[in-house]
């Protein structure tokens, strides 16, 4: 086969429409007659609405309703109906149910008016009376209420111990205990929510901004009681979800209310300090305690977590059964907890757990290596595991030793100085980190698409999305590979409920799960061309076998005689056929992922210069080395794990919603308060992807790479800011404060 | 946002009895701050009188020998004034560290000696803030204070200003031109600001009908040894944690003259006077700079999540002023 | 010296009026637009919910991210915190206006070459944002591009693609 486009740097075939600005998000569709809504956010964190004074708002012309508890009826009684398909469980919050305020930024009413102008201006004169109740919100004060995390949320697995870790930790020669803490974050893509709603004809027409179209059609089916096939989802393009789109989002539910019971077509959009009520990474405290005897072996590791959830769900992340596999070690002993707090429910963002398990496990080897006196990347291979010990299972494939071998090759890391302050270049304190990363590769059941036309064009589709990981392209991609046809002759359709069904986009398996029924599908369509080959009678392989038919470029020819060729266009002629369409599912081999356990992985070593008197840290430069099985698009994968690097780095050393108590709300509910990184923090990132071949994961052999990049940055950061500085910063985010040591309250930042 | 009526006044004193006409008017120039508030509900003027017609948008030699800057120069034109940044590279340099380009494009002088503290309950309606609410109590004080003011604070208000401008210009000696109904007036500009006080709700000593025409700066002599440096929590586009303005005059390593005054510390730019005098005759160096900023802190109180600002305010001082000892080395 | 006033005592807004409308006269693109708006309409809404054209995008609404970046007679600017009747008759560039549908700006060529973007969002504000820099004509090198870039935030973290599609459009001009 000579048509190659996998494994290809080829340019984002969204590209153009993004650059030119035609790219339709979710807030770019206007239709005629369109209404415009505001969402009141509440200001209490728990307790009763009392009232709604909403008389304000409804005397200005132009306003259409506004929409409370009080005047929403009809709808379902049971939360059951609430639950979508990444709920966790528990019982789903349900937008203007009842008086109950259970959540600070609770939205409370929904204004409609013909004007986004106006809507927002009567919202302001919504007047609502609350009786505030006691609540709390304070993790750290509530330890005591922890409770064993039940399993039941999509993925989640409870952690498993082994062996015997006290024992082991007491007798060890080498140890070290930590705890380390994380503040919550919030997901914060630069498209806000946004759904505009039509309802026509009986029939329900949404653009959403959402990871799963098909999650948002069974919601409001099941919600509004309609047919799913009455409501059609559209959400063509995603700006950014991270996470925060697996979820249906209460902007969609209201939307979808006022088109009903107006009757007309209404958006609603949230502003951005209403992003910051539906749902964040959760604050986490965790312990570890790691021990090894003389040689450097691990002997044993002991790894809690407690997180924060809501009170009506239990939200639930694996952190701490990555460290049963990352390292080889025989004792293990693992514990995760939550405590519910009057808060919303956390949800699923970028790398959920694993980026925050594997900040305290790797800034916990580091400590030990430290007191072992063994460099770090010498003391992680040493411990390296070969298989998955936690189910006693191989990998698939695991090349994390050729990460940690390039990448410290072209980070130079051998050159590295190992005591702590023992690098500067005038006040500035250099120093070099390492740490390791690994995320699960995914693979979920999902349909696709075909139409193949007489003119050559084929259109794929399939109802995924695509929030900036490059679907488009790598479907486009596999799709022209696998039929032979040229790449511009390709069109790769997604977000459309009327697509087949796939799977929600997050977890980096969309490429593996889309991918495989792209491929597919791609097959069967090539099978019924080579069957009208040879069964056509005026095709040059009439009466041939047609295992020696080959694809390229449009063109049917012979493997040994490429004389004896044909178009698929002259094809599809001769044999009177206009269309040929297909549909295929494709799913994960239930046998492979019995028999051996599918992790990505990767080596991350950053420098950073710390300003020795002011104690602000830079990440001068990042290599971050990701064997991540077969990479199908080189360009857009290297931007995958770029961001995720950033993501690491904004974690290290910016990002944090800070809560008040005292209101139970946060409050720097803004991008100018909550920082994300700009572009003058970013330096140099090299990425490098190791050649990892593996014919077990899947038939592409890809695990993703959306999360692999952020795993290890931040615990990679955290360590280079100790070899720094010789402070080691345990709590998350490293601000200067904490490294100069002069925060107060603040112990848990420790000098050597 | 509320509602309200808009006008374009065409000329200063068209401007002014527009605003006098109607009732809790505003003038409007960037908008980049009243906007920001307005879409918030922390600001409802029922009136908005913009003054983007108004010819006050020059940067002009002023009879002094300084340079008067027009209070609709945007921030970016003032910036990149070639007079500006050569005979005043520290205001140069402090606008330069605020905001973002797109933002110092719009923004106007007399708009930034204006703009509001970033505190997180002055912005957020559900909370109680003695500055938006006056009697409602502050947040701040038991709060998250992070950003907030460990100097000439009240129990009513921790709040900060937040301009880098306004920290060089209390550097530089500036005066502020207001006109108004009772006619014009000049102010120095340490005595622009207020402190919270009784009064956290008032930042300044201007009143609503008074229009900001210009700025004077005096000629100045702090045109090598000049630093501003701009402590944050990311490298551009964060407010101040802890701003420096740090200005030197050498006579060898002797310092003839010296300007000392920090942002992000107070309801106001920060700067003591005497205490610059003191170090007139000495010696510029690190033990002398810290010293200073020792000076310069005394009375200092934190809240808690702001604590640590008195101890990087002293280093920030002494880091400042070492950069500005070493920039006029390099010239 | 003290006036006595009460500057910032807020009024209270006793009327409940909405606001009359104006005729606003924006060229955006080199295209007139008359459009009846009331004053509290920001720019930022009046090219897209008004004037129709929604390649410039809302991150924020408060000037906190530079995804609403357009460009008034050369000059970049948050388009979310001006209000459009404070800039009738004024001549605005949009992403939609830097390519003829034939001919694309270099920036945007490069950014699509550079991969200067994933999920896209931030896009037309980056580009907008880019093409005011090269006018303004400081940013003499890579440190100074990210200086004076950094008013358009990137969720999805493309800086260094965006940097390098910069940089390369930059050294081709030079
Ligand atoms: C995201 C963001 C980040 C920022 N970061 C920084 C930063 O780091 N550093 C910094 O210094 N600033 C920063 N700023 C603030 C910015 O500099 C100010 O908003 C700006 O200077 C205000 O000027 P303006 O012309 O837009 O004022 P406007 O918003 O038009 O007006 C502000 C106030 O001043 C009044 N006013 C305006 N002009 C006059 C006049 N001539 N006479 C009397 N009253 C007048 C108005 O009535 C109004 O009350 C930031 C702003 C934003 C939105
Ligand atoms: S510090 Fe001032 S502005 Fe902030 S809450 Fe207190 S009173 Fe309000
Ligand atoms: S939308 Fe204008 S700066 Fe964010
Ligand atoms: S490309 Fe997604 S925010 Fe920049």
């Amino acid at each position: 086969m000579k048509t190659q486009y996998i494994g290809k740097p080829v340019s984002r075939v969204d590209g153009l429409a993004k650059v030119t600005g035609s790219a339709k998000y979710s807030a770019d569709f206007k239709v005629e007659g369109m209404l415009y809504g505001y969402i009141v956010s509440g200001s209490i964190a728990k307790g009763r609405i009392i009232s709604i004074d909403t008389s304000g708002a409804m005397s200005l012309k132009g306003v259409l309703q506004v929409f409370t508890h009080e005047n929403v009826s009809g709808l379902p009684w049971f939360s059951i109906k609430y639950k979508d398909m990444d709920a966790p469980t528990g019982s789903p919050f349900r937008p203007l149910h009842d008086d109950k305020i259970i959540y600070s930024g609770q939205p409370v009413a929904l204004v409609v008016a013909e004007t986004f102008e106006l809507a927002r201006y009567a919202a302001s004169l919504v007047h609502v009376s609350y009786q505030e109740e006691d609540f709390t919100t304070d993790l750290v004060k509530n330890m005591d209420q922890s409770y064993k995390a039940p399993v039941g949320k999509l993925g989640y697995v409870s952690p498993k111990s082994r062996g015997n870790a006290d024992e082991a930790f007491d007798q060890a020669a080498f140890k070290m205990s930590g705890s380390y803490q994380h503040g919550a974050e919030h997901h914060n893509p630069m498209e806000l929510f946004s759904t505009t709603a039509i309802w026509e004809n009986g029939k329900l027409t949404v653009y959403d901004k959402t990871q799963g179209v098909s999650n948002c059609q069974f919601y409001i089916g099941n919600v509004f009681g309609l047919a799913y096939k009455d409501v059609r989802i559209i959400s063509p393009y995603v700006g950014g979800a991270f996470g925060s789109g697996l979820r249906p989002q209460y902007q969609l539910f209201m939307a979808v209310l006022a088109a009903l019971e107006l009757k007309r077509p209404v958006k609603v959009g949230l502003t951005r300090q209403q992003m910051f009520t539906f749902g964040h990474r959760p604050v986490t405290l965790q312990q570890l305690q790691l021990s090894a005897s003389t040689d450097g072996s691990l002997e044993s590791i002991k790894h809690e977590a407690f997180s924060e959830t809501s009170r009506f769900e239990n939200y639930t992340e694996i952190i701490v059964n990555w460290s049963g596999t990352m390292y080889n070690c025989d004792n293990v002993k693992l514990k995760y907890e939550l405590v519910g707090l009057d808060m919303y429910t956390p949800v699923d963002m970028r790398a959920p757990g694993a980026v925050t398990g594997a900040h305290a496990i790797e800034s916990a080897m580091d400590e030990l290596a430290y007191e072992l006196k063994m460099d770090p990347l010498i003391f992680r291979l040493k411990n390296y595991a070969d298989e998955d010990q936690t189910e006693e299972k191989p990998f698939s494939s695991k090349e994390l030793i050729a990460c940690y071998r390039e990448g410290a090759e072209k980070f130079g890391w051998t050159k590295r100085s190992i005591g702590p302050r023992s690098m500067r270049e005038g006040n500035q304190l250099i120093g070099w980190g390492v740490a390791t990363a690994a995320w699960d590769a995914f693979q979920a059941p999902a349909r696709a698409k075909a139409l193949l036309s007489i003119d050559g064009k084929l259109i794929v589709s399939s109802g995924t999305s695509d929030i900036g990981t490059g679907t488009y392209t790598i479907m486009t991609q596999i799709a022209a590979e696998s039929l032979g046809l040229k790449i511009e002759d390709v069109t790769f359709k997604l977000g459309d409920t009327n697509m087949p069904l796939a799977p929600l986009e997050g977890g980096s398996w969309t490429a593996a799960s889309v991918g495989a029924a792209v491929k597919g599908v791609c097959e069967d369509v090539k099978k019924k061309l080579k069957k009208m080959a040879v069964k056509t009678k005026t095709s040059p392989f009439y009466d041939t076998s047609s295992k020696d038919i080959v694809f390229d470029s449009g063109i049917i020819s012979d493997v040994n005689d490429s004389s004896k060729s044909i178009s698929i266009v002259d094809l599809m002629r001769i044999a009177g056929v206009n269309s040929i369409e297909e549909t295929s599912t494709s799913g994960p081999n239930p046998i492979n992922k019995m028999k051996y356990t599918f992790n990505s992985h990767a080596a991350v070593f950053a420098e950073v210069k710390v300003d020795e008197d002011l104690g602000i840290v830079r990440v001068t430069r990042v290599v971050c080395a990701v064997a991540a099985g077969k990479i199908l698009n080189p360009k857009t994968a290297r931007s995958q794990i770029l961001g995720g690097v950033v993501w690491g780095i904004s974690k290290a050393l910016e990002e944090e919603s800070k809560m008040d108590h005292q209101y139970g709300r946060f409050m720097n509910h803004n991008l100018s308060e909550y920082h994300v990184p700009v572009n003058k923090d970013i330096n140099d990132i090299e990425v490098i992807f190791v050649e990892e071949k593996d014919d077990i994961v899947n038939p592409l052999g890809v695990k993703g790479v959306g999360e692999i990049g952020i795993i290890g940055v931040a615990g990679a950061i955290a360590n280079a800011v100790f070899h720094a500085t010789g402070v080691r910063v345990r709590n998350l985010p490293i601000t200067m404060d904490k490294v100069l040591q002069i925060a107060e309250d603040d112990k848990n930042q420790v000098a050597v | 946002m509320n509602s309200f009526s808009y006008n374009k006044a065409h000329d200063v004193a068209e401007a002014v009895a527009d605003i006098q006409e109607h009732e809790g008017a505003r003038f409007i120039a960037g908008g980049t701050n009243l906007l920001d508030l307005m879409k918030e509900n922390v600001m409802k003027p029922a009136h908005l009188t913009d003054i983007n017609r108004l010819d006050l948008a020059d940067i002009k030699e002023n009879e002094e020998g300084g340079l008067t800057l027009g209070a609709l120069v945007t921030n970016a034109d003032t910036a990149w004034n070639e007079r500006v940044e050569q005979r005043y590279p520290l205001l140069s340099k402090a606008i330069l560290a605020g905001a973002s380009p797109q933002l110092r494009n719009m923004a106007t002088n007399g708009g930034n000696l204006f703009q509001r503290t970033r505190c997180y309950y002055f912005y957020d309606t559900a909370t109680a803030c003695n500055k938006r609410e006056p009697g409602s109590g502050c947040s701040a004080i038991n709060g998250i204070n992070r950003i907030h003011a460990i100097l000439g604070t009240s129990e009513h208000c921790i709040a900060t200003h937040p301009s880098d401008m306004c920290v060089a210009l209390a550097a530089l000696d500036a005066k502020v031109n207001v006109t108004g109904p009772n006619g014009d007036r000049t102010v120095e500009f340490g005595d622009f600001h207020r402190l919270p006080g009784n009064t956290p709700h008032l930042d300044n000593n201007i009143s609503q009908g008074e229009l900001v025409t210009s700025i004077d700066l005096p000629p100045s002599n702090f045109t090598k040894n000049v630093f501003y440096l701009k402590v944050r929590d990311r490298q551009s586009y964060a407010f101040a944690l802890v701003s420096v303005a740090a200005a030197l005059d050498l006579e060898g390593d002797v310092i003839k003259d010296i300007r000392v005054a920090m942002g992000g510390v107070a309801h106001k730019p920060w700067r003591r006077r005497e205490v610059e005098e003191s170090y007139i005759g000495k010696v510029a160096s690190t033990e002398n700079f810290r010293a200073l900023a020792e000076t310069m802190l005394t009375g200092a109180v934190g809240f808690g999540g702001n604590t640590f600002k008195i101890e990087l305010a002293k280093r920030a001082i002494v880091r400042a002023l070492n950069e500005a000892l070493k920039s006029g080395e390099n010239l | 010296m003290t006036t006595e006033s009460a500057v910032l005592e807020e009024p209270v807004v006793k009327k409940q009026e909405l606001p009359e409308f104006e005729l606003v006269n924006l060229t955006i693109n080199g295209q007139s637009f008359k459009l009846k708006l009331q004053p509290w309409v920001s720019l930022l809404d009046a090219i897209r919910e008004y004037a129709g054209l929604t390649g410039t995008k809302k991150g924020c609404d408060h000037g906190q991210c530079g995804a609403c970046t357009v460009l008034i007679n050369g000059k970049r600017i948050n388009s979310c915190l001006t209000l459009a009747v404070m800039r009738d008759g004024e001549a605005i560039t949009t992403i939609e206006g830097l390519s003829d549908g034939v001919v694309n700006h270099p920036l945007q060529d490069a950014f699509i070459e550079h991969d200067a973007f994933q999920c896209g969002y931030c896009t037309p504000g980056q580009i907008c944002s880019a093409v005011g820099m090269i006018n303004e004509g400081r940013a003499n090198s890579l440190e100074d591009v990210q200086e004076l870039m950094s008013g358009n935030i990137c969720r999805c973290g493309a800086y260094n693609n965006i940097n390098a599609a910069i940089m390369e459009v930059k050294s081709k001009m030079a």
